[in-house]
This record gives C-alpha cells, structure tokens and sequence, in this order.
C-alpha cells in the first residue's frame, strides 16, 4: 500500500509539473521510476514507451497506465492513471471557473486576441517538426494532400481518413518496415 | 441521450483515435466538439489551445475537463476526462499481457508508417481552419508573423511564447492605434 501511494505522488508530481505535453514528460519519468525509485529495468521502460506511442491517446496517460500495471496490478494501473490525469483535471477545471467569468474583460480579451494569433504558428511548427521524420517521396506527400482535402472539402469524418491511411499501410508498408 | 453520455462517447472517440498525441488530437476534437455538437466556438476552441500550452498535462485531458465542464458542470468535466481515458485504459490492460507480441508487431509498425502522413495532413487543415479564425485583422497577422519568427530562431518554451503573444496583444491591440 505504501508503494501504490508512493508512486501516486510519483505520477502526481509528473503530472504537475510537465508543461509541453507527452514528451517533455518522458525523461521525467525515467528519473523517477527506473533512476531514483528503480521500480523498473531501462529496458522495461523504453519499451513500455515505444509501445505507449503507438497507441493512440495522450503519451502520459498510456504510459502511467502500464508502468502501475508493473508495479501493482489493476489497483497500481487505477493508481498511476490518477496520478497523472489529476492535476490537470483540477488546474483546467479552477481555469474553467475563473475563465468564464473573466474572458470579456477587456484586457483579457486582448491578451487572448495575441494568444489567438500566436496559436495557428504553435500548430505551424509541430507540423514542420513532425514533416522532418517523414520521408520526402511522392505518395506521402500525395497523401497528406488526400487526407487534408477529405478534410476541407469533402467533410470526411477524421477517424475515417486516419483508418484509411492505417490500411493503408498494412497493405502497402508491412515489407518495408518488416 | 443524456448529454453526459454524449460528452463520453465524443471524448472516448478522440481518445480512440488519436494517434501520435498532442497536436494530432486537435482535428478531432475539431470535428467532434466544435463541428459535429457545436459545443464550444472557434474562438474557444482556440482559447483552450493557448491555456494548454500554459497548464501542464496532455492537451487531450485538458480539453476534455474544459469542454466537459462548459457544456455540463463538473460532472461535465469528469464525463470527458473519463471519456478520453477510457480506451487507452482497456488497450493498455490487454495488452499489459501480450507487452512482447506488441512491440514485435510489424502489422502496428506499417499501420503507423502509413497513418503519419495523414496525420500531418490532418494537422495542416486544423492549421487553415484556425488560420482563418484567427487572423481577420492587420494586427493578427503582424503578432502572428513575430511569433512565427520567434519560433523559427529560437528555442523557446512554448509557455514564454504565449506570455509573449499576450503581451503583443495588449501592445498591439490597445496602445496601438489603428
């Protein structure tokens, strides 16, 4: 039982304190859980992460759920997903409150208006960084025009476009990657 | 339908299907929360991209606790955060027993080689659709073209780049005449 509160703080902390999403939080973890606590072998933990990335969700979430599973069952995975989902809960849901009653008030408002100018060009960014470990050829970029005008134009529900692609390359990919 | 439920199965959707994390959730909570139920606006929608670059945590769980708690309280807010967690909690326990299999999977490993161009094209069109949203005025674009800037010379953290937007916005918009 110590342990499972142990790694509760352990996962609330991380969860606290990773601005920057999923991969901000990868080193931290590793520090606390295979470094300072040593609940898991290096080798356990980056393959716990490989196949955390490729499932879908948010990173931090899959991972707490299969480290909590190493180190205390079903109740430890309940555990470890708390820990980390917590306190963004609570800090988003104090935001919530408070933004509804202030997001009108002039100053907010533009501030807000620079926030909103600066978003679009965050978004602009990871998709250069995401492109950089693609490979250039022609049918990937074929793609990405073909997924987003299912998107623009066509109105195609995402999940649609992201099956279709997945198919994709089960079909076509599975030598290459073999 | 109790709109709670409707909260979950959207949310259980997007964490269903979201693979890659972060940015690649957006297009859909685009389509499901903005588009298809129209429970927050653009301006919101963008509202929230910028608050989640500030608050730690995945953007998944962010979004859904603010978007679960506009629509319907915080009980809201506790439907869309169980929403998005739930798949990756069952995924997670499956295959929590198959680790090795998993990781030795080629049919994963091509599904994702051919899913990441379309995720790209994907990112892109949320880029145009928030685009358009945003930048309506001469100032947007000024303050958007400065952060573009900032982001291709430096390295900053994502939470300076939005003190910096918002410090643009109240610049631009109030002691600025125009």
């Amino acid at each position: 039982m110590k342990r499972l509160l142990n790694m509760f703080w352990t996962f609330f902390k991380i969860g606290a304190f990773t601005f920057g999403g999923g991969y901000a939080m990868i080193p931290l973890i590793e520090a606390e859980v295979v470094s300072k606590k040593h609940w898991l072998s290096k080798e356990d933990f980056l393959d716990i992460i490989v196949i955390s990335q490729t499932f879908p969700g948010a990173l931090a979430v899959n991972s707490s759920i299969f480290i909590g599973y190493r180190i205390g069952g079903l109740l430890g995975a309940i555990i470890g997903l708390l820990g980390v989902v917590l306190p963004s809960f609570f800090i988003i849901l104090l935001i919530a409150v408070f933004f509804m009653k202030f997001r009108d008030y002039y100053y907010v408002d533009l501030i807000f208006k620079g926030i909103s100018a600066a978003v679009p060009m965050l978004i602009l960014i990871a998709v250069v960084s995401l492109s950089k470990s693609l490979k250039k050829s022609y049918v990937n970029i074929i793609i990405i025009l073909v997924s987003m005008a299912s998107i623009l134009f066509l109105n195609i529900h995402p999940v649609i476009v992201i099956l279709s692609s997945a198919l994709y390359g089960v079909i076509f990919l599975g030598k290459k990657v073999k | 339908m109790s709109i709670l439920i409707k909260i979950f199965i959207s949310f259980f959707k997007i964490g269903a299907f979201s693979f890659g994390g972060g940015y690649a959730m957006l297009p859909l909570i685009q389509r499901e929360i903005v588009s298809n139920h129209n429970w927050i606006t653009y301006k919101e929608f963008i509202d929230i991209i910028g608050i989640s670059q500030m608050t730690p945590g995945p953007i998944a769980i962010n979004s859904a606790t603010f978007v679960g708690f506009k629509v319907s309280g915080v009980f809201g807010s506790i439907a869309g955060t169980l929403g998005v967690i739930s798949f990756s909690f069952i995924l997670v326990s499956i295959a929590n027993h198959y680790i090795v299999k998993f990781k030795e999977s080629y049919i994963m490993k091509a599904a994702l080689a051919g899913m990441r161009p379309a995720l790209i094209g994907l990112i892109i069109s949320v880029f145009l659709s928030l685009g358009r949203e945003s930048y309506k005025d001469i100032k947007s674009v000024v303050i958007g073209i400065i952060i573009l800037g900032l982001l291709l010379t430096n390295k900053l953290h994502p939470i300076l780049i939005i003190i910096i937007s918002g410090i643009l916005g109240i610049t631009f918009y109030a002691l600025i005449p125009m």
